[in-house]
């Protein structure tokens, strides 16, 4: 079921849509009434962060005996609590900690944990469960039961990568751009029309018509005064700024920071990146508040899984399972939730129990942040944590 | 009531009167397009003349014989096809960094591996065979990503081509028993104190009978049947361990004997819905997406009845009614490797290295010896979204375009390469981009030349183009090459 071709065909008509064979009514909301005038911004970490030398269980003695050459030494922690602190690296998330719009929750998984890259992450983006194959994203299914109002850019943008994660499937508008000035250039290769003849045409100019009818709403003209890291992903955070500068209307918006997968030489490579993230985060922030965004912007982070405490001879970590994600905007409860590592309960792989379920923190930004039900999307009820003020 | 049933009766008669005539009469040049583009992924204007000629039988017949005597490929494959595994304790005493330079080894075989599929698509004297390999590498999806050791997918390609337009049941005995297969779906390490339910729900649910035909139970005991199939690690051949064989009774959709995985096959085949799952999965393949049930039922019955032989089960799907329909011409979208390797082969682009264009295909969505997981690549609209779209239209806008062609071109894959991280694995992305700029050379294209020998004939030129009247009128223009530009643009470009 297309959502973009009902919304062609039948106007205002409300439309139906079907997920795994449940049959819905859903209308377009309004630029009102809309619940996406709240933006979420999701942070892939792909490759998998190492979580436990992320949130660094400092006190905890088997931190520094499973990892002796990784553990990062106590004075150098960025102190969070009596038990918990950050790398050094994401100096930069500081200011947000001290202002309580900083959420770390910790402990998060799922049950039966799959250690494939590939077949994680489509878990992760799917929402389903460990065994099941999902052919639509978990957002493509919110987008699919309640639609972004029509004059909305698109209901989603994944910057920086072609691969639409947890906006693929049941035709919802997304868009996949690097740059905002490239994607218009490139736009213009794009050609609307309707043509009848056939399902497949018409679903091509569908997609032609997303691509044009993005472009012409969407601009770079914006001048910041707030600075952007020089790097990959420091262009990903001005991209996404310039699109919620455009005005154009965006439910979400993907970025992606890659290179967590630090079987290897770990030390470097994920001080580099999370200094990135937190550089990064922190100049969204900057330049959201420039455009009054930050109150009604919701920034979380996700990966594929978590990396296993104890390290290798590589001095590098291999595929774990539960992992501390951050979430942070103008309206999050700061603070720790979920569960410290339970370092003492490794399984038979030597890998973390999960505390929280991966969908509650998606059954969050639902009910939540958005105000919508998460039973049907996420095919059962996973409570919401208590991060974002209500 | 009497008037209703002649009425019937003549309606049948000028219908299989209609049906008739069109099964004798020559197909055409839209014909053979139409049935060129499904069949194979790209019609020379030669091609289309001489199929015109032929009736749908004729054009069908000559089509699968050639494709079923197509059963080994011509190209030569890589030379490390036959190699051994590394030895298991060799392996266990590998350190991290020969761990790393091993997996990158067999990384880069992929590639080459892929490399030959292209080369071999793209010379082949039977692009059906092609496309029924391909077909059956997406139903039996295995990835490289998990098997790991490159030859033993490349042996599984070969089986895969040895029976494309063979005997199903026979493809599937030997799928059961391939060394790639047991290793992604875990039927290696299968025991009877354990048996690993993996391959035997995969085969019910996706090989043969599709989902709601088996229950959870009869996947158990199926599973009990396949234990002890596995895999030589000295040799990496199929290996029966008698050990860890159940050789207890088992229950398999209402059938009870001491199973082994053979026997779990026939009980499955057995059952009409195993024929009807495997030709509606065809037919979506290349007539619709749409199923037409009635017409499924019946090729399903002939297919059953011929002891499962897809030779005769494609002859008759592709000079059917259904497939030279109207409403079922240009109306399936290009997979990634059709539009790239069609491309090619339509505008007649030589190159000495099919890397860059391997990785386009990866790129746009098909990485093929990699599928997304063991449901393979889910297909028709979901090949299209804003991304993959626009990524076919800048490939071909910097291939088409004035100047610099293929160096430009090169580039925008290379960029596209950049900017999705995923396709080469953590830390291969850069090397591979060198090795890429560092081959670039020596393609051999001319677009100019390929235009003019259309002449004036830009009817001609659309139809080994386009499935379709262009959705947008062709603007005449001096240059020639202008027109082909104009056409690869339009939407109609990316159907068959």
């Amino acid at each position: 079921m297309n959502r973009r071709k009902f919304l062609s065909a039948v106007g205002s008509l409300p439309l139906m849509g079907t997920i795994n064979g449940v049959a819905w009514a859903a209308a377009p909301t309004t630029a009102a009434s809309t619940p996406y005038n709240n933006l979420l911004v999701l942070i892939e970490l792909k490759g998998a962060n190492d979580g436990l030398n992320t949130v660094i269980p400092f006190t905890n003695p088997l931190y520094a005996q499973l990892r002796p050459r990784l553990a990062i030494a106590r004075d150098q922690v960025l102190q969070l609590s009596e038990q918990e602190g950050l790398h050094p690296a994401l100096q930069p998330l500081m200011p947000l900690w001290q202002n309580k719009e900083l959420a770390v929750v910790q402990g998060v998984g799922y049950p039966n944990a799959n250690l494939s890259h590939f077949r994680s992450i489509e878990i992760w983006d799917t929402a389903s469960k460990s065994d099941e194959y999902l052919d639509a994203g978990w957002l493509a299914r919110v987008f699919a039961q309640t639609p972004a109002p029509r004059q909305f850019a698109a209901d989603g943008v994944v910057v920086g990568s072609s691969d639409m994660g947890p906006l693929s499937g049941l035709g919802v508008r997304t868009i996949a751009l690097a740059d905002t000035a490239q994607f218009l250039r490139n736009a213009k290769l794009a050609q609307s029309g309707t043509d009848e003849r056939n399902a497949a045409l018409k679903h091509i100019l569908g997609v032609e018509n997303e691509i044009v009818h993005a472009a012409s709403k969407l601009n770079a003209n914006r001048v910041f005064k707030t600075e952007f890291p020089r790097s990959a992903f420091g262009n990903q955070v001005r991209t996404a700024a310039q699109l919620v500068a455009s005005n154009a209307g965006m439910a979400t918006i993907r970025l992606t920071l890659s290179g967590f997968d630090t079987h290897a030489g770990q030390l470097g490579t994920q001080a580099n990146l999370l200094k990135d993230l937190a550089e990064g985060t922190s100049a969204l922030k900057a330049a959201l508040t420039e455009l009054n965004r930050w109150d009604s912007t919701l920034v979380m982070t996700y990966a594929e899984f978590g990396r296993r405490p104890k390290e290798n001879q590589s001095g590098g970590t291999d595929h774990g399972t539960a992992n501390a994600h951050f979430v942070t905007g103008g309206k999050v409860v700061g603070g720790i939730y979920g569960q410290a590592p339970q370092l003492n309960r490794l399984d038979g792989n030597g890998n973390l129990p999960f505390a929280v379920d991966f969908r509650s923190m998606y059954a969050t930004v639902i009910d939540k942040w958005w105000g919508l039900n998460s039973d049907k999307i996420l095919q059962g009820k996973f409570a919401p944590l208590d991060f974002v003020k209500t | 009531m009497l008037n209703k049933i002649v009425l019937t009766v003549a309606a049948l008669a000028i219908a299989s009167a209609t049906n008739a005539f069109a099964q004798d009469a020559a197909i055409g040049l839209d014909g053979a397009r139409h049935l060129l583009g499904r069949a194979g992924f790209a019609a020379t204007s030669s091609d289309i003349r001489a199929f015109a000629k032929l009736s749908r039988a004729e054009a069908a017949d000559r089509l699968v014989k050639a494709a079923a005597a197509a059963t080994s490929a011509i190209m030569p494959p890589p030379s490390w096809v036959n190699d051994k595994p590394p030895a298991p304790a060799k392996l266990q005493a590998l350190s991290q960094p020969e761990r790393q330079a091993l997996q990158r080894v067999n990384v880069e075989h992929a590639f080459e591996l892929r490399e030959w599929w292209f080369r071999e698509m793209l010379n082949t004297p039977s692009p059906l065979a092609e496309k029924m390999t391909l077909f059956w590498h997406n139903h039996f999806a295995t990835s490289q990503q998990k098997v790991r050791f490159t030859p033993l997918v490349y042996r599984q390609n070969l089986l895969l081509r040895r029976n494309a337009l063979g005997n199903f049941g026979t493809m599937l005995r030997e799928m059961g028993r391939d060394p790639a297969m047991l290793v992604y779906l875990d039927g290696a390490n299968s025991r009877k104190e354990q048996p690993n339910e993996n391959f035997a729900r995969e085969v019910m649910e996706l090989f043969t009978l599709g989902e709601g035909h088996y229950s959870e139970k009869d996947i158990k005991e199926a599973a009990r049947a396949f234990t002890g199939w596995s895999v030589d690690r000295e040799t990496g051949e199929f290996m029966f361990r008698r050990a860890i064989h159940d050789y207890g009774n088992k229950t398999v959709l209402g059938k009870t004997g001491n199973f082994d995985g053979d026997q779990v096959f026939d009980v499955l085949l057995n059952k009409p819905e195993a024929a009807q799952f495997i030709t509606r999965k065809l037919w979506k393949e290349f007539v619709s997406m749409t199923p037409d049930e009635r017409e499924i039922t019946k090729l399903a019955a002939m297919f059953r009845d011929s002891g499962y032989n897809i030779a005769k089960l494609m002859r008759t799907m592709l000079s059917s009614d259904a497939f030279y329909a109207p409403e079922n011409r240009a109306a399936l979208i290009k997979s990634p490797v059709e539009f790239v390797v069609g491309t090619m082969k339509t505008f007649e682009i030589e190159t000495p290295n099919l890397r860059p264009f391997v990785l386009a295909s990866a790129l746009l969505g098909q990485n093929v010896f990699a599928p997304p997981n063991v449901k393979g690549w889910p297909g028709g609209e979901a090949w299209i979204n804003t991304a993959t779209l626009l990524g076919r239209k800048q490939l071909l806008d910097r291939l088409f375009r004035n100047e610099d062609r293929m160096d430009v071109a090169m580039r925008s894959v290379d960029a596209m390469a950049e900017q999705n991280g995923d396709v080469a694995p953590p830390g291969r992305d850069a090397r591979m981009r060198r090795q890429m700029e560092r081959q670039m050379g020596g393609i051999r294209w001319n677009l100019d030349k390929w235009a003019k020998d259309f002449g004036t004939g830009v009817p001609e030129m659309t139809r080994v183009i386009l499935p379709m009247a262009p959705m947008t009128a062709v603007a005449s223009a001096d240059n020639p090459a202008d027109i082909v530009r104009q056409l690869v643009v339009d939407p109609a470009y990316q159907l068959k």
